[in-house]
């Protein structure tokens, strides 16, 4: 069905909107990352088995539907039953008979599958009500988790392509320019810089061609924003292209997604493909005479080619290689033509200022960082998942109230934003709140959205050691700073953890990551040392701990731990069968010992004693 | 035409043109290893930034590879303040710590002071130093047989797969352009090999040695249309002929004049 007119577009609209209404139960099964990792894709064939056998009266197998991410990953599988957002969480494939027969059925709570909130012992049948949720405010999710990514007409039903429509028939390019510079909206992809500007830089360059592209190659670890936009809600992200080619004059654009997204890509292939078939795409696009197409480029997986410059020549089809950008991508960018390069978050996002204005977005968030943000929850927090929060709000609120605090009893230590360029802040510094040019100031930033918290247990070293070696290997290698400056950084950063370090080479580091982040080419080097610049600036005393006293406090480094049992031992014999080189002897009901010489500090047998009998020090 | 102030002092440029340009021009030394005048600036080295600033910056200033930014009115340059030293020295310092046997990073670090490096000498280093000069004057000649693969630490220099680079047409000028001397190459009396490829060599009609690799001639035939025969003598030989034309053109103006 093609749409070309604004009046078809309408009534398409009400005509998918009574479809679903239609259906009075739905059954939502997320099929998100982490629940799909928990065959959450037999549970979906489960549910549409069952309920086509049974022919309920209250619901159809098409009501049956998958979703994107719905957020709270660490309770997944997750099946949420609307209209009432009934919340099924750790749903296994067993349960789903129990669940068609108690509640579609019956009309009844399966009360085992439904969330207990560990700190209040309240148990909650809507989603909604659910700390986790209550506290978000969706703006750029707000489609993934309630819709089924692969039909269009979900999409449209819930108001999708609204804006566009609007835009091509009521707004100059020009006016959306404006709206979006009024709007405050800044680039979601980390740099923070105003989409607006960008926007108008690239309007007004002199070019036959221009091109607009979608960066969505999320590299850092522990970040699945942009993947859970890509796979949940892709039309969005095409939507908020289409506005943005409309507002520069382009009629040719990519999206760049990570082959280790495989999902996004075939999500965003089929959204494209949908619409193309009903003219929301391609051609005299709503019969307006404004022309678009975008095509998907698949990056090879570099964490580089996240950078604007080296993802240009990786679309281009040559290596991904930053260049220097004395002149910006905005002005010679892909084919050495004006290119827009925004974020999925960030065209998620369009189609929302431009219906509601830009004066409703400027009222959420805080002067300078408007509107909401995207993250995702990982590490040592209890409610790992993706939220969406108004800027401005603090680190403490995001991970106590909505991220649940920290599990098994442990201490909050730090937590790092904006992935391995990003930085920790420790515990003094929860109470910040979340935007752009404060993170920055307080030697973090905003980064993609990645959120990494860690308890106690965790040593900030290591945890430099770990994200410069990540650097290390990502590093392009075209310049020396970046490629020899981290490479010796992480030598260094290792022998600290070794206990073999001085505090001359502390001294190295710090002199060393000044010029590396001065001298580097591009972004990914000039904030390379950040992981080493911020835990010593808020955990000097653990480095120096490691250097003057040979000591890992939070017990993590091998060579300056050793493992020993205490009296609380019963002599189970249960560190015994688990250690890999039978460094522990002893008899049933004796205390055990452990031989230094042998023992290789694994930690085996300290994850597997249930006594608290196995101490590191 | 704009104007530019090099440490205090105001000098001319044609807008656009290079700051390491400049600078080179009005005598000014700075380091640099990647850069060569046939091959364009890709900023790979680090080694020729400086400071800029503009007035109206109020102050604020930053650094920039100076092979690589286009002048513009107005811009303030300085060459050897304590950061731009500093900078210069750490890079030394880090391609010592790589470069260990290299006689020219060696020069350089000795004329910055450093005759040790700070860092770990890096176990699997070798003498390259990453400029991209061989894979950048193998684009100008329009053949591209080498390039750099991997990342990170571990990129090399090298032909697809490691194998024998199917374009590769043996004519040296990655090995002659490479900074640090790190591109090897034999010749026989009749072959030469480079990145482990073979070539036949033509060899001079008058006196034997060595002229150029067959391939070479070829692709110059083709590309550049220089006759045939220009590759039957060598350049010594050619060198002897002309000079020889050269004598008895002068003898029988002599003779002529007599």
């Amino acid at each position: 069905m093609r749409i070309d007119s604004i009046a078809k577009l309408s009534q398409w609209r009400q005509e998918c909107q009574a479809k679903l209404a239609a259906q009075k139960r739905k059954v939502l099964v997320c099929l998100g990352p982490g629940c799909l990792a928990g065959g959450s894709d037999e549970i979906l064939e489960e549910f549409k088995r069952i309920v086509a056998e049974k022919k309920l009266a209250d619901i159809s197998v098409e009501a049956v539907k998958k979703t994107g991410c719905h957020g709270f990953c660490a309770r997944g599988p997750l099946v949420v039953i609307e209209p009432e957002g009934i919340f099924y969480s750790k749903v296994k494939k067993a349960n789903v008979a129990e669940i068609v027969e108690t509640t579609l059925e019956k009309g009844k709570l399966v009360e085992k599958l439904l969330y207990t909130d560990p700190r209040t012992d309240k148990t909650y049948t809507d989603y909604k009500e659910i700390p986790f949720y209550a506290r978000q405010e969706r703006i750029s999710l707000r489609n993934v988790g309630q819709i089924d990514p692969d039909e269009i007409g979900e999409y449209v039903a819930r108001g999708g392509y609204a804006a566009l429509a609007k835009v091509l028939t009521e707004m100059k390019p020009q006016d959306v320019i404006d709206a979006v510079s009024q709007s405050g909206l800044r680039g979601r992809g980390g740099g923070g810089f105003p989409t607006g500007r960008k926007w108008a830089t690239c309007a007004r360059e002199e070019s036959d061609i221009r091109y607009v592209l979608c960066n969505g190659d999320e590299g850092d670890p522990g970040a699945f924003m942009d993947r859970c936009i890509m796979e949940g809600d892709p039309h969005s992200v095409l939507e908020g292209m289409i506005i943005c080619a409309y507002a520069v004059g382009s009629r040719e654009g990519y999206v760049y997604v990570r082959e280790e997204y495989p999902l996004a890509v075939i999500n965003m292939q089929k959204a494209i493909d949908a619409a193309h078939e009903c003219g929301l795409l391609g051609a005299n696009i709503l019969a307006s005479g404004f022309s678009y197409d975008i095509k998907i480029s698949r990056g090879g997986g570099a964490f580089v080619c996240g950078e604007s410059s080296a993802l240009m020549r990786s679309v281009a089809g040559e290596v991904g290689e930053p260049r220097a950008k004395y002149i910006r991508s905005v002005v010679k960018g892909l084919h050495d033509k004006p290119t827009v390069l925004n974020n999925v978050e960030t065209y998620a996002t369009v189609p929302v200022i431009m219906e509601k204005g830009a004066d409703w977005f400027r009222s959420i968030g805080t002067e300078k960082s408007t509107g909401t943000k995207a993250f995702s929850l990982a590490g040592k927090v209890r409610n790992t998942g993706l939220i969406e929060v108004p800027m401005g709000i603090s680190l403490r609120e995001i991970i106590f109230d909505i991220g649940g605090g920290i599990p098994d009893g442990r201490e909050f230590k730090a937590v790092q934003t904006g992935g391995p360029s990003g930085g920790c802040l420790p515990a003094d510094k929860l109470d910040l709140p979340v935007d752009f040019d404060t993170l920055t100031r307080a030697g973090s930033m905003m980064g993609s959205g990645g959120m990494i918290i860690m308890d106690d247990r965790t040593c900030a070293v290591d945890v430099a050691r770990y994200f410069l070696n990540f650097l290390v290997e990502e590093s392009c290698g075209k310049c020396v700073p970046c490629r020899e400056g981290l490479y010796q950084l992480h030598k260094l950063c290792v022998k600290i953890c070794e206990g073999k370090a001085t505090e001359n080479d502390l001294a190295l580091m710090e002199r060393l990551s000044k010029v590396i982040q001065t001298a580097s080419l591009c972004g990914l080097g000039q904030s390379g040392p950040n992981p080493f610049v911020s835990t010593v600036q808020y955990f000097r005393d653990e480095y120096l701990a490691h250097i003057r006293d040979k000591k890992c406090p939070a017990g993590v480094c091998r060579e300056l731990i050793t493992y020993t049992i205490n009296d609380k031992c019963t002599g189970c014999l249960a560190c015994i069968k688990v250690c890999p080189v039978d460094a522990i002897t002893g008899e049933k009901k004796k205390l055990h010992v452990i031989d230094q010489e042998a023992c290789t500090r694994c930690g085996s047998c300290y994850a597997v004693c249930n006594f608290d009998a196995v101490d590191i020090v | 035409m704009v104007h530019i102030t090099i440490n205090g002092k105001v000098v001319k440029a044609a807008e656009g043109e290079m700051l390491l340009t400049v600078l080179k021009r009005e005598g000014i030394d700075i380091p640099a290893l990647c850069h060569h005048e046939a091959i364009e600036p890709t900023g790979n080295c680090r080694l020729c930034m400086v400071e800029i600033s503009r007035a109206e910056w109020e102050g604020w200033k930053k650094h920039v590879t100076s092979c690589l930014y286009p002048v513009e009115d107005g811009l303030i340059v300085n060459t050897h303040t304590p950061e731009v030293i500093e900078i210069r020295k750490t890079i030394i310092d880090l391609q010592l710590a790589n470069c260990p046997d290299s006689d020219v990073i060696q020069k350089m670090a000795e004329e910055y002071g450093i005759y040790k490096t700070s860092y770990e000498t890096v176990p699997e280093g070798d003498n390259c130093i990453m400029c991209y000069a061989c894979t950048r004057i193998c684009e100008v000649l329009g053949k591209s047989a080498i390039s750099a693969v991997m990342r990170g630490h571990k990129k090399v220099i090298a032909p697809p797969f490691g194998e024998e680079p199917p374009d590769c047409i043996g004519c040296l000028a990655c090995a002659q352009i490479c900074p640090t001397n790190v591109i090897p190459w034999t010749d026989t009396d009749s072959t030469r090999t480079i990145w482990k490829k073979t070539f036949d060599l033509i060899t001079c009609t008058s006196c034997g040695k060595a002229v150029i690799t067959k391939d070479f001639a070829e692709y110059l035939m083709a590309q550049r249309q220089i006759p045939k025969e220009y590759f039957e003598t060598c350049d010594e030989c050619k060198r002897m002929a002309t000079a020889r034309k050269m004598g008895e053109i002068v003898t029988k103006a002599q003779e002529a004049a007599l």
